[in-house]
């Protein structure tokens, strides 16, 4: 199956329904194993075991990143080679996004209070990632406004991409400005600063977290594409309706079709 | 295991975590059963694709 095949929303259905078991299997499984290595993971000589918050906080502060990022590329398949569900991944994502944004932003803030002694502080990363948390509910608050979702596509497409701009503000955001947050550790010139008890649980539980994303994005583009062809069906209905009522009583039912687009 | 004076901070991130995550779940599940069960309604009535095939053909 080609790239090309998958732009047949139907064909999407019949892969998902084939990968998503897999896929819902593989995510448990690497959770279990990294959540199993992340408590057995020892004590940080200066943080203790506040260390542990890094295992869920990091995952997710990367998938903020990640999940933008595919959303940009999705969005440069609507402007650009107008893929049919281009769209369709660049909506199902949002909220997805903006659930991990939240969490990097709440464990980061519970993982601060201990070891800064304040819950937010308002320095570049801390700042930069609100933002982000904010276009992407902005961004769902755009999809709902707009009722036809081939023009709120659009729109969305290009808010997205002047979005992206924010992700390298993030990255560098503790190497440009004096910040609180600490600098990378993990991605970095010269290899991890991180021991390796504490890099591999929090590789694994990045994968997991990836793959939790994957799963959930796959499922929720089939939820949005059956949502169209429920928009599409109700639409026909509508038609039906007015039809009939324009050439009368007497013939209604006689010319009307019954049959939509196949969304 | 023992996680030290801060244990309820790192118990509250995890738990935050597992919570999100089961909303998450659960509005996707509860949404794919949402869609399909209008879909059904609408074939019920006799509102078909063009193709002839179910909405909910994945085939």
């Amino acid at each position: 199956m080609t790239l090309i095949d998958l732009a047949n929303p139907t064909r999407f259905l019949a892969l998902t329904a084939r990968v998503l078991p897999w896929l819902a299997a593989a995510t448990v499984l690497l959770l279990a194993i990294g959540l199993y290595q992340a408590a057995l993971a020892p004590d940080d000589y200066q943080q203790g075991a506040t260390v542990k918050i890094m295992f869920i906080h990091v995952p997710n502060a990367w998938l903020s990143m990640f999940v933008w990022g595919v959303m940009s590329i999705a969005s440069l398949g609507t402007l650009v080679w107008r893929h049919p569900l281009a769209d369709v991944a660049a909506k199902a994502a949002a909220p997805i996004g903006a659930a991990f944004t939240f969490l990097a932003l709440l464990t980061g803030s519970l993982w601060g209070r201990p070891m800064w002694g304040t819950y937010w502080e308002w320095d570049a990363r801390l700042t930069s990632v609100l933002i982000l948390f904010l276009m992407y509910l902005g961004l769902m608050a755009l999809w709902r406004a707009v009722d036809d979702p081939s023009r709120a596509a659009r729109a969305a497409a290009v808010l997205t991409l002047v979005g992206a701009l924010n992700l390298p503000i993030i990255k560098f955001s503790v190497d440009w400005w004096n910040t609180l947050h600490q600098p990378a550790s993990v991605m970095r010139m010269g290899g991890s600063a991180l021991d390796k008890s504490f890099l591999i649980p929090l590789l694994v539980m990045a994968i997991a977290f990836t793959l939790l994303f994957v799963t959930l994005h796959l499922a929720a583009m089939r939820n949005e594409i059956l949502r169209r062809r429920v928009r599409s069906l109700q639409m026909m209905q509508a038609s039906r309706v007015a039809f009939s009522s324009e050439i009368g009583p007497g013939a209604r039912g006689q010319n009307a079709s019954n049959e939509v687009g196949a969304a | 295991m023992s996680l030290g004076p801060y244990a309820s901070f790192i118990v509250t991130s995890y738990a935050a975590a597992a919570v999100v995550v089961a909303i998450l779940i659960g509005w996707i599940v509860l949404d794919y059963r949402n869609q399909t069960q209008r879909l059904r309604e609408l074939e019920e009535r006799g509102i078909t694709r063009r193709s002839g095939r179910s909405a909910m053909d994945a085939s």
